[in-house]
């Protein structure tokens, strides 16, 4: 019997301030990786020694870990597209509302990511496809890299012919060692504002995953290009057009440090509002909301649903000109660097609220407690889906839980807009 | 208002502030802006007239863009925009016209050696205005209205030649900066006689302070859903003067801690950050609440 007295003590192995302040403050302990822990707020290169068959151990009621073991269910690029397709094939199998499909044969309510293969596994059904609309442009991305790095875009067959299976350069034995790619249908018609692309990154924080419990941060952000774009093909290789990472456009000429080309989600909402009506703007960010919650269902059933985790998501998504949003990849390990001030406030209150949710009251955490936070300390994030709740509430009620806003207009407009959603928010 | 196509019956309306979705057409019915084919012309020859020829006036341009929106949380997204349409609005002749109703007179250029031979001047530029620092501040947070180009120049050309010329130029008009000084300074002694004599005592004089946000209307210095709740107010009552009274109104909110300070620079730093006002209830309570 172990009285739990005392402060948490953390470790990390990712040197950020906004981390380290945070820890900070609320008077926690520093320790090593290999005294007695509580917090450990490690990269996606330590979670896989904790839960490894070799080096793993077993952590205790009193851990907790900012990573699930098998998040590159959801994190990596090519397991992120097998789950969701196995999940529609699913729903479709069930005979499942969700998953009807359009005259065309698309998907009516889960087409939202680009059409997507793995390379070199499924080159074949890409070229099959590839054929259908040769001017089409696609995005190469390798799957294991992040902030942009590897990636390229192609509108010829012969840009990517060494992935090809039966490709001259290759043999059997060295396939196997190919980094694998994803290669997918380029959106070479996105909202521009100002004439610019941008894409949207949000957060998200699930703390179960079965049952379902996870919570948008509401002030995510938009990050803007610094060169106007153009589809024109001579721009192809040009990537400060078309990828949005910050990591990429810090060295575009134009990279401004003031405000590192982003804007709030509050002002795009304000100019979507202004510009295309209320309506339709509701409607975007209902959608959005929508394919996180589905994406995150997709892969609850393949999901290592380990008590002692929590995971903080970075959502990319990218709104097409008909303002339809698509999901384009899940970071485990968002960026906790800050490019401007204001981008430092807001990581530094990411992982304050983060932290109020994942550890309540700062304490010394007891991961056998039913992970059902109070209201008062979601600060900046609000409930996206409660799947305790949605199962356990008679009514069809959309459970986004905002207080102030009355959640019936929110239940009637899923109604209005023809979802059949209602079952499954519920 | 808007199914009617009522001008009129829109100005009462923005009285009361617009519904963001609405906030376009509402102005654009005020502003008398529809989508006329000659108007989209229009603009695409002063396109071409950009394309053609430079003027220096253009470098004044790219130099203020740069410095204030291009810096602007919300506004650097619109950079391309704001060249666009400045471009063209120095290229505009049109808009002398404004300069029959204005106290100033549009700068006059003369061909080499004729210096003073009215047959051998030209305006300069085309369109009389020569832009200063911040001048492209009036047209960013319209970019938040209207994504099409030609449609956003109108609206701004007609904001301008109805409003912002009054705030840089000198008149008599109950509008004009100048009358817009007056009225702040004698809201603020009226409502706020200490506060006023303490700044003065200290050598902050408050009108050093309020200037600069009532010649650029606020913009830049507010958030832009406030500032456009403001402007509302400028279109619906056809008037700067709620500008003046804005400024005084911040100044009484702030007034506790401006009473605390004793250089001009910390009454500065007091006032520095205006982006988390809410302007309506900052300007009820300014105007109506009762004072001790």
């Amino acid at each position: 019997f172990r009285i739990m007295a005392g402060k948490v003590k953390w470790v990390t192995d990712i040197e950020k301030s906004v981390l380290i302040n945070n820890f900070e403050k609320r008077g926690w302990i520093q320790v090593a990786e290999n005294e007695d822990w509580n917090f450990y707020w490690m990269s996606v290169q330590t979670i896989r020694n904790v839960f490894s068959v070799e080096t793993g151990y077993r952590l205790s009621d009193d851990q907790i870990v900012n990573h699930f073991p098998n998040h590159y269910e959801l994190t990596r690029k090519d397991l992120m597209v097998k789950n969701i397709k196995r999940y529609r094939k699913e729903l479709e199998k069930e005979g499942s509302p969700l998953a009807e499909k359009d005259e065309n044969g698309k998907y009516i309510y889960l087409d939202f990511v680009p059409v997507t293969f793995m390379l070199p596994a499924d080159y074949n059904l890409f070229v099959e496809e590839f054929r259908k609309n040769p001017s089409s442009t696609w995005i190469m991305k390798p799957c294991g890299k992040a902030q942009g790095k590897g990636i390229f875009l192609i509108n010829k067959l012969s840009q990517i012919k060494k992935w090809s299976r039966d490709s001259k350069t290759s043999s059997f034995v060295s396939q196997s060692s190919k980094e694998a790619y994803v290669i997918s249908l380029y959106i070479n018609n996105p909202l521009l504002i100002g004439g610019k692309k941008f894409d949207l990154r949000l957060y998200v924080l699930v703390s179960t995953y079965r049952p379902l419990r996870c919570y948008m941060y509401k002030l995510g952000f938009c990050r803007f290009c610094t060169v106007k774009y153009t589809p024109s093909t001579s721009e192809l290789d040009n990537m400060f057009v078309h990828l949005t990472n910050v990591a990429i456009q810090k060295h575009g000429d134009d990279y401004n440090h003031i405000h590192g080309g982003k804007w709030t989600v509050s002002n795009l909402r304000l100019y979507l509002e202004s510009t295309r009506g209320k309506e339709v703007t509701n409607k975007l960010f209902d959608e959005i909301h929508w394919i996180i919650v589905q994406s995150l269902k997709a892969v609850a059933p393949v999901m290592n649903n380990d008590k002692h985790c929590f995971e903080c998501y970075g959502y990319d998504i990218i709104i097409d000109d008909k303002l339809k949003p698509w999901l384009i990849e899940v970071n485990a390990s968002p960026s906790l660097t800050s490019s401007t001030a204001n981008d430092r406030i807001l990581k530094y209150n990411l992982i304050n609220d983060t932290l109020n949710i994942a550890v309540p009251n700062g304490e010394i955490p007891d991961c056998k407690w039913n992970k059902s936070p109070p209201k008062e300390v979601l600060g900046n994030y609000e409930v996206l889906y409660d799947e305790e709740m949605a199962q356990s509430d008679g009514t069809d009620r959309d459970l986004r839980g905002r207080p102030g806003q009355s959640t019936g207009a929110k239940g009637s407009r899923a109604r209005d807009s023809g979802k059949p959603a209602l079952t499954t928010w519920k | 208002v808007l199914a009617e196509q009522d001008s009129a019956a829109a100005q009462q309306y923005v009285r009361q502030g617009c519904p963001t979705a609405l906030r376009a057409d509402l102005w654009a019915l005020i502003l008398n802006i529809s989508n006329q084919p000659e108007d989209l012309l229009y603009y695409e020859q002063l396109k071409s007239n950009v394309i053609q020829h430079d003027l220096l006036v253009d470098s004044l341009i790219y130099k203020d863009v740069k410095l204030t929106a291009s810096n602007d949380d919300y506004y650097f997204v619109f950079e391309d925009y704001l060249y666009q349409v400045l471009l063209c609005f120095s290229r505009d002749t049109s808009v002398l016209e404004h300069f029959t109703y204005s106290s100033a007179t549009p700068p006059k250029s003369y061909i080499q050696g004729k210096l003073g031979m009215e047959e051998y001047a030209v305006f300069y530029p085309p369109n009389g205005v020569i832009p200063f620092h911040g001048f492209s501040m009036y047209v960013a947070p319209l970019c938040f209205l209207y994504h099409e180009p030609s449609k956003l120049y109108q609206i701004f050309r007609e904001m301008y030649v109805r409003f912002f010329f009054r705030l840089h130029s000198i008149s008599s008009h109950p509008s004009g900066i100048v009358s817009l000084c007056l009225l702040f300074e004698t809201l603020l002694q009226t409502h706020l006689p200490q506060l006023f004599y303490h700044l003065r005592e200290i050598g902050a004089q408050p009108l050093r302070i309020s200037f600069k946000w009532m010649v650029r209307a606020f913009s830049g210095y507010l958030a832009t859903d406030q500032l456009l709740l403001l402007w509302d107010r400028i279109l619906g009552y056809n008037s700067l003067e709620i500008l003046a009274v804005l400024a005084a109104a911040v100044f009484a909110f702030r007034a506790v801690n401006l009473m605390e300070v004793t250089s001009l620079a910390a009454a500065e730093a007091v006032l520095a950050d205006l982006s988390t006002l809410k302007v309506m209830p900052l300007l009820q309570i300014f105007l109506f609440a009762t004072v001790t």
